[in-house]
């Protein structure tokens, strides 16, 4: 009966903490550890309900809504392999009675040397910028809110609000700062602090991963945080008691404990990374470290020629997160849900 | 490149985690969590907390950041007939958004709760998530894009056409064209929505359910008695991101339309003063503005935290 | 968890097939390159760039608003000097230009050379701009006339010579269509009014306009009012854009009644697009195709239109589509409204003053004439190397000296009015706001300085 304690019970480093977890009832057993969805399968609140519509209309209402969401996706994808005229001349659902399928396209956007092309270059660019992206944000994250959660020190709640907070800054706001931090480093009166990093060409990968770094944190921070409070006080403070330090505790018990939830943020973060376009624009070097949303945003030409590649190229640059959705999306939610699920 | 930044990283975490561990053998708790916060706190007091306070007083200067105007930007938000409708669009984009997406979000795991090819169903719907606003844009192209005469290549106008309507350029009629740019992202932000409810609704306990159904309540009772309290938490969770989203929208008015038509919002329009007017101040208000807007939703959060800390000590 | 298991399988199937089909592409190889029209022999000679010196694996980047195939035209034409003196030019070109340099500048990582289409823009940026050089002051000299150096110039230093130059007030038509219809060019105004209203009578809805131009829409409609301003005085004009009367001023509210004649009259557009209310949403690019059908007899376009038109229509005089001068007042005295870029420069390394001066220079002009549509008042450029005759044409009247000539006014104008108000009030303006209100509207839009 005494497993499972309530989340969010005083702190491990709370002496007399062991004392309290005695008042556990069954319900907040369940709050505290929502029920994996496959666990109750058929009996929960939506199915019932929806026995009360017409099972066939409900069906029909779910197949309307799932056709309309797909609709403009499938409609890129059609006109991404029709030939250039028809593009221009007739709407993608006139494929079926003209179907004439192209790879042109994708071979040009790839490919090509010119302006409009060579995206193979830039698909690479997202890739390097995406993955220490990635990494950095969701490694400092989980230390801040370990941290918070379980380091009970002074001003943490509000050092976590703070964190949380700074999520209404809008990012445009924060280009021009780190730009001039980057570009011309910090002094302080006529003291060089740091001096300016003087990056160019591939070398912007840097700023770019800094950046995206910055922007991701606050989330995730506030997301772990979530996941990391809920973590069973008695096994943190078992290891107190055997006098494992906040390190080996976050090393050896919390990381393992919460790993999917950081799964479920590397998608999300990994997700907002891969389609950004402004930290992209703004901290990437040119051609060099340009991520493909930018090369998209810039393919058509000065007066709109070309505008007819603009389905492949689109199409190319979310393979990749559709790729990665639809094999980890089952890690996706369970980080979002933290903290959302109990009352 | 690649390989630096994972060397980098690694060499990072090493030398935190040693540190830390030093830190803690002297059993300093305060320094402990210095380390472990250290990174986030400089990161986030560089890239963040300086903006924030730059813009907080910029928003007070004119567009050269020369001379102290007071809140003479402010007044321009509030008096200026242009600055007005990017108000009242932002109020559209805050109110539908989060209400649509969560009400069909909502419904949609309703309705195929436990149904055969659940799972695909919630993909599709979904999918749009993992889209980029830049491949959104084009992908929107296909629907409103307009020509005179009948032969369409925007879907949109192809339906008008059929029924026997004139076509339309929908982009460029306020207030059609916010609408069909929230439509937009209503398509971006419904499969949150639905993961997320869907998720929840297989979080309630059964037996909450079983004893509402052996009270004899009705299926639509028990829907809004007890389905949906139990999940309320979760209906907050995603109504607060999705509100925050629409309030920080940026990237679908700006690709799509580039604020024009009466289409600009907050956070695009300060890109545009600042960055391609050059009003840095006006830009700069336009950003407190949005800060303000957002605080409620902060706030409102921060209750919840305090609550749920309170609840449990 | 069956469920859960089975669905990333099938998702995964269309996903890669989807990825099936990209790759499919990979195993056609690289593209067949458009080959670009070849560079003549002397361009390919290092000899012609001995004077710019040698710069082993030095980069200099160009930022600009030039994206797609006017790009790689640019592009070509400045390849084999960059090969030669050894120099990377790393061209980027945005949508968002403007916004760009905005932050790039203020967060101190401005790019090398950047081309500005709007001085007034572009003097935002002074403080941050090198001069040209002696070299590449020499060249400039050598190739514009004064006026159009002033343009780029502040305090008396030169900052930023001429990059293109487009001839704006030009009326595309069909050569044909006027000679089956008896249709003469009309020397004044007065006479294009009578024309458009014969046309009319004869069948055939006289003009073709298109505003629509993605976040930019509206611009075609300020060169319409420019025009008309000029038409009206020059002196009009320069009070006009330099703000010393008011954007409401009855003189500019005269010139948008002038335009409205035309493009507010249902009897007079819009060609092949429907009517009135289609101007605003009709793209500026596709605007002047019913020329070429025959459904539209006259579209108001600049010379650079001479790239717009599809592969298989022919701009020459005897050909499908040609140009003839929108007309003044005055027989023989038509006002010409141009618009430019201009090379400015952040960076004060030898290389790139390199190529600063070569894009200053005689040989760029003419080479850059060969590589795509493209037009320049440098004086040294031979315009029969412009691509068509009425891209020759333009480039004439860009060199004449004694052509009243006027800067764009719109790029001239602050952002708040050039870039924003007034394409608003265009499109307000054919929305049925009155001229009074649309013109104070704007002015009411004007910074005060």
């Amino acid at each position: 009966m005494t497993s499972i304690p309530p989340a969010n019970a005083p702190t491990p480093d709370d002496d007399n903490a062991v004392d309290v977890i005695d008042d556990i009832t069954s319900k907040e057993q369940v709050k505290a550890r929502p029920k994996p969805r496959t666990e109750v399968p058929l009996a929960s609140g939506g199915h019932r309900l929806r026995k009360l519509l017409t099972s066939r209309v409900a069906s029909l209402a779910a197949i309307v809504i799932a056709v309309l969401w797909t609709i403009p996706t499938a409609g890129l994808f059609i006109n991404s392999i029709r030939p250039e005229a028809d593009i221009r001349s007739s709407g993608w659902w006139t494929f079926p009675f003209n179907p004439n399928v192209t790879l042109d396209t994708y071979n040009y956007v790839l490919y090509s040397t010119g302006s409009s092309g060579g995206l193979v270059n830039y698909f690479v660019n997202s890739l390097v910028i995406t993955i220490p992206a990635v990494l950095f944000p969701v490694a400092f994250a989980s230390m801040a809110a370990y941290a918070l959660a379980w380091i009970n020190f002074r001003g943490a709640t509000w050092l976590f609000i703070g964190i949380f907070a700074l999520q209404i800054v809008p990012i445009q706001m924060a280009l021009i700062p780190l730009l001039s931090f980057f570009s011309q480093g910090l002094t302080i009166g006529e003291l060089t602090v740091i001096p300016a990093w003087n990056l160019s060409g591939s070398q912007t990968f840097i700023q770019i991963w800094i950046a995206h770094t910055i922007f991701g944190l606050p989330l995730a921070t506030f997301l772990l945080h979530n996941f990391v409070s809920e973590l069973p006080r008695d096994v943190m403070e078992a290891a107190r008691v055997d006098g494992a330090s906040h390190s080996v505790i976050f090393r050896k018990i919390v990381l393992p404990l919460i790993t999917p939830a950081l799964a479920s943020i590397a998608i999300f973060q990994f997700l907002w990374v891969w389609n950004d376009f402004l930290v992209g624009l703004v901290f990437g070097g040119g051609p060099a470290t340009q991520p493909l949303t930018v090369r998209l945003a810039d393919m058509a030409g000065t007066w709109g020629d070309g505008w007819t590649r603009l389905p492949a190229a689109a199409f190319i640059s979310i393979l990749i997160p559709l790729l990665v959705f639809a094999l980890l999306q089952r890690f996706f939610v369970r980080g979002l849900l933290a903290g959302s699920v109990k009352g | 490149m690649l390989g630096l930044g994972l060397a980098a990283f690694i060499l990072v975490i090493v030398v935190l985690l040693a540190l830390a561990e030093l830190v803690a053998k002297r059993g300093s708790k305060a320094l402990t969590a210095a380390v472990f916060l250290a990174p986030v706190g400089l990161l986030l007091g560089a890239g963040l907390v300086v903006p924030a306070a730059r813009t907080l007083g910029l928003s007070m200067f004119d567009g050269s950041g020369e001379n102290f105007v007071w809140f003479a930007n402010f007044q321009w938000i509030f008096t200026d007939s242009g600055a007005q409708i990017i108000l009242l669009n932002t109020l559209l984009w805050v109110v539908l958004t989060p209400l649509i997406a969560t009400g069909i979000g909502l419904l949609y795991a309703v309705l195929i709760d436990g149904k055969r090819g659940e799972a695909i169903y919630k993909s599709l719907v979904f999918m749009p998530m993992a889209i980029s606003f830049v491949g959104a844009a084009v992908i929107w192209r296909f629907i409103y894009d307009h020509r005179g005469g009948t032969d369409q290549i925007g879907l949109l106008n192809q339906v008008v056409v059929w029924l026997g309507g004139e076509p339309q350029a929908w982009l460029q009629m306020w207030p059609w064209n916010t609408l069909l740019l929230i439509v937009v992202l209503i398509w971006v932000q419904t499969g949150f929505a639905t993961v997320v409810l869907s998720a929840a609704l297989k979080g309630i306990p059964a037996e909450i359910q079983e004893a509402a159904r052996i009270d004899g309540a009705t299926p639509w009772q028990e829907f809004w008695r007890v389905t949906i309290p139990s999940i309320r938490p979760a209906i907050i969770v995603v109504v607060v991101t999705i509100s925050i989203a629409s309030l920080k929208l940026f990237d679908i008015v700006r690709t799509m339309t580039g604020g024009q038509f009466r289409t600009g919002v907050v956070a695009d329009s300060m890109w545009f003063q600042a960055f391609r007017l050059g009003e840095a101040g006006r830009g700069a208000a336009l950003a407190v503005v949005l800060f303000i807007m957002v605080i409620p939703i902060v706030a409102y959060q921060v209750h919840n935290l305090k609550r749920r800390q309170e609840e449990t000590r | 968890m069956k469920k859960d298991r089975r669905l990333p399988k099938r998702f995964l199937c269309v996903t890669a097939s989807a990825a099936a089909i990209a790759l499919a592409a990979t195993a056609c190889g690289a593209p067949d390159e458009e080959p670009g029209e070849e560079l003549p022999d002397w361009a390919a000679d290092c000899d012609t760039y001995a004077d710019y010196g040698s710069f082993d694996g030095e980069t200099v980047s160009i930022s600009s608003s030039i994206r797609g195939d006017e790009a790689d035209e640019m592009t070509a034409a400045w390849s084999s000097f960059a090969e030669c003196v050894g120099i990377t030019i790393q061209h980027e070109g945005s949508g968002t230009f403007e916004s760009d340099m905005r932050v790039r500048v203020d967060g101190g990582n401005a790019p090398d050379i950047a081309l500005f289409p709007q001085p007034g823009l572009m003097f935002q940026f002074v403080d941050n701009m090198v001069p040209a050089d002696a070299d590449t002051q020499a060249a400039a000299q050598e190739g514009w006339t004064q006026d159009w150096l002033d343009y780029g110039t502040v305090d008396g230093q030169l900052y930023a010579p001429p990059h293109s130059a487009n001839a704006k007030s030009f009326v595309w038509y069909s050569p044909s269509f006027f000679e089956d219809g008896g249709y003469d060019i009309p020397e004044t105004w007065d006479e294009m009014m009578d024309l458009t209203e014969t046309i009319a009578a004869d069948g055939t809805t006289p003009w073709c306009v298109g505003f629509e131009s993605g976040e930019a829409s509206g611009w075609p409609g300020t060169d319409w009012i420019e025009d008309a301003v000029l038409r009206e005085s020059p002196e009009l004009y320069d009070d006009w854009i330099d703000h010393n009367i008011p954007f409401d001023d009855p003189g500019i509210v005269d010139a948008f009644d002038r335009v409205g004649e035309i493009l507010l009259n249902d009897d007079y557009v819009n060609g092949g697009h429907g009517g009135v209310n289609t101007i605003a949403t009709t793209s500026f690019q596709e605007a002047g195709y019913p020329v070429a059908d025959g459904e539209c007899a006259m579209h108001r376009q600049a010379s650079f239109y001479s790239a717009m038109w599809p592969d298989d229509v022919e701009v020459a005089e005897d050909g499908d589509v040609f140009i003839f001068q929108l007309p003044g007042d005055e027989p023989g005295d038509a006002p010409m409204l141009f618009g430019s870029e201009f090379v400015a420069s952040f960076s004060d390394d030898e290389a790139v003053h390199a190529v600063r001066q070569f894009l200053a220079s005689a040989d760029y002009h003419n080479l850059r004439m060969t590589t795509g549509s493209w037009t320049t008042a440098h004086q040294g450029a031979d315009p029969e190397n412009a691509r068509d005759d009425a891209l020759v044409r333009a480039v004439e009247i860009l060199h004449d000296e004694t052509m009243t000539s006027r800067f764009d006014g719109s790029d001239y104008m602050p952002g708040e009015v050039g870039a924003a108000a007034f394409w608003t009030g265009m499109l307000d303006w054919l929305g049925g706001t009155s001229a009074e209100d649309v013109t104070s509207n704007i002015e009411n839009a004007w910074p005060s300085d």
